[in-house]
């Protein structure tokens, strides 16, 4: 008799524990995380490209100092960089909203992953390939614009959507700054409702959602290109 | 006219060109034989300045092509080359492939660089390729497209640098017979090649390298024919 009390007790939690409001504050979180892994990819991708074309033309000390940073944006865990930048910009007299230090800290972490995918890209492509383009009078931005870049980013397309989703998923850790993106909201909403099973699976289907069409358009492409 | 003078090209402490001396007037066609690694190719790329030099001077048309003030973006125009690997740009159609130049380097309109890439493409015999992509062709194609891609700069002089090489034998005729149809039509041209009998047929005069030399350079009757250096003897006789 009085497990069945509980159990009503607890499907009514259910019911009023998470409302359709819920969702929309869900989806507006969603917002939030795309806003900032959207930020990240692309103005991370454009320093990537630059930094890797720096890595695969120069051997001076300069690019081995970049190849050394970058290296270890690579390699301390995010979660770290994140905290330690977040504490660090009020120290040099710059304060920033958790938004914008996790999108700064985000796009460098984001360079840094594609500038090795575009340096690799940048030296698939054959050096006699470039010097045949070069040789029918194209300059050097010539060559790299119209031959290099296309080429190379064919090879490092598969590489590069790699970073990128990995980048939306690892977006979520953006919440330890405070920032309200989908992971954030999601344990708030737990908090509150404690039915963290449902929030969950609503939260990774927003994830799927935000990648799917990353992963498909990429696959679409090099399908494209391969003819 | 194209006159290398005492040329001296090193790769770090390996010295690869010894002191070249050659003039190639317009309208010649000379053939460069030699065994692998005598600097063959190395003195092509150092005609349309792909690699610089460390001692005399080469001029393309009184072009110093090494001179500190020379643009060699321009020079180039003059001078077509065309490589072992066919080195098609795969992202491009055939017809893309050649338009490229004409169009970003030249100026020209898209639809004059089509224009031009059309007609060319249909002189080497590639007029029903034009939709196709590089990838899609044999190895003679794309040789003859890359042969296409450097005569739509309307260029001077060409440089073939064994481009039959890398060619399963039966395509090395197709590619053949396209450059002697070049050098018909009046083509200035330096061509190194492994293919005796062809230099032989279509070359006005033959220069036989060695270790960085050029140790016998003449009419083909006499440097193939009967040749008077113990070693282009040996070496004609091993390609044989
Ligand atoms: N970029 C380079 N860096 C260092 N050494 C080089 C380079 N290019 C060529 N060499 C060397 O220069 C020498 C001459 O090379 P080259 O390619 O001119 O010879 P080749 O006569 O064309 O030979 P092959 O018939 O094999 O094409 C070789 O010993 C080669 O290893
Ligand atoms: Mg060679």
């Amino acid at each position: 008799m009085s497990e069945s009390i509980n159990i009503a007790a607890q499907s009514a939690s259910f019911f009023t524990g998470f409302k359709l409001n819920d969702l929309w504050y869900l989806a507006g979180a969603a917002g939030h995380t795309l806003m900032i892994a959207a930020l990240a990819i692309s103005i991370g991708t454009v320093f990537g490209v630059f930094f890797g074309w720096v890595l695969s033309v120069s051997r001076w000390a300069g690019a081995a100092t970049l190849g050394l940073v970058l290296d270890m944006f690579r390699s301390v865990p995010l979660i770290i960089q994140l905290i330690l930048f977040f504490n660090f910009f009020p120290i040099i007299g710059l304060p920033l909203n958790p938004f914008a230090a996790g999108t700064i800290v985000l796009v460098f972490y984001t360079a840094a992953l594609v500038a090795s995918v575009a340096r690799g890209g940048i030296e698939s492509v054959p050096v006699t390939t470039r010097k045949a383009a070069r040789s029918l009078g194209l300059t050097y931005w010539q060559e790299l614009f119209y031959i290099t870049f296309p080429i190379g980013c064919r090879s490092a397309l598969p590489a590069w959507t790699g970073v990128a989703l990995g980048v939306l998923k690892d977006s979520a850790l953006v919440s330890v700054l405070g920032y309200v993106e989908l992971l954030r909201a999601s344990q708030i909403l737990i908090t509150r409702t404690q039915q963290p099973f449902i929030i969950l699976a609503i939260a990774g289907a927003f994830y799927f959602a935000l990648s799917f069409p990353i992963a498909r358009i990429t696959e679409r492409l090099e399908r494209r290109w391969q003819s | 006219m194209i006159e290398i003078n005492n040329v001296s090209k090193s790769f770090g402490s390996l010295e690869v060109l010894k002191g070249i001396d050659l003039k190639v007037e317009k309208g010649e066609v000379l053939s460069v034989i030699g065994a692998s690694g005598s600097g063959k190719s190395t003195l092509l790329y150092c005609i349309n300045a792909l690699e610089p030099i460390q001692g005399g001077e080469i001029r393309v048309d009184g072009i110093d092509v090494h001179g500190a003030k020379t643009d060699v973006n321009k020079l180039r125009r003059h001078i077509g080359m065309v490589f072992q690997q066919w080195n098609s740009f795969p992202h491009m159609t055939t017809l893309e492939n050649v338009a490229l130049a004409p169009r970003i380097v030249l100026g020209k309109t898209k639809a004059e660089a089509r224009e031009i890439a059309a007609r060319q493409l249909d002189h080497v015999g590639l007029g029903d390729k034009l939709d196709t992509y590089p990838t899609n062709m044999s190895g003679g194609q794309q040789q003859r497209l890359a042969i296409a891609r450097a005569l739509a700069m309307e260029p001077d002089y060409m440089l073939f640098d064994e481009v039959t090489s890398a060619l399963d034998p039966e395509l090395v005729g197709e590619v053949l017979d396209t450059l002697k149809m070049l050098s018909e039509e009046g083509m200035t041209m330096i061509l190194v090649t492994h293919e005796i009998p062809f230099a032989r047929d279509v070359s006005d005069r033959v220069a036989f390298f060695r270790q960085g030399v050029i140790e016998e350079i003449g009419p083909p009757s006499q440097v193939i024919g009967d040749p008077t250096s113990e070693h282009t003897k040996q070496f004609l006789s091993n390609v044989r």
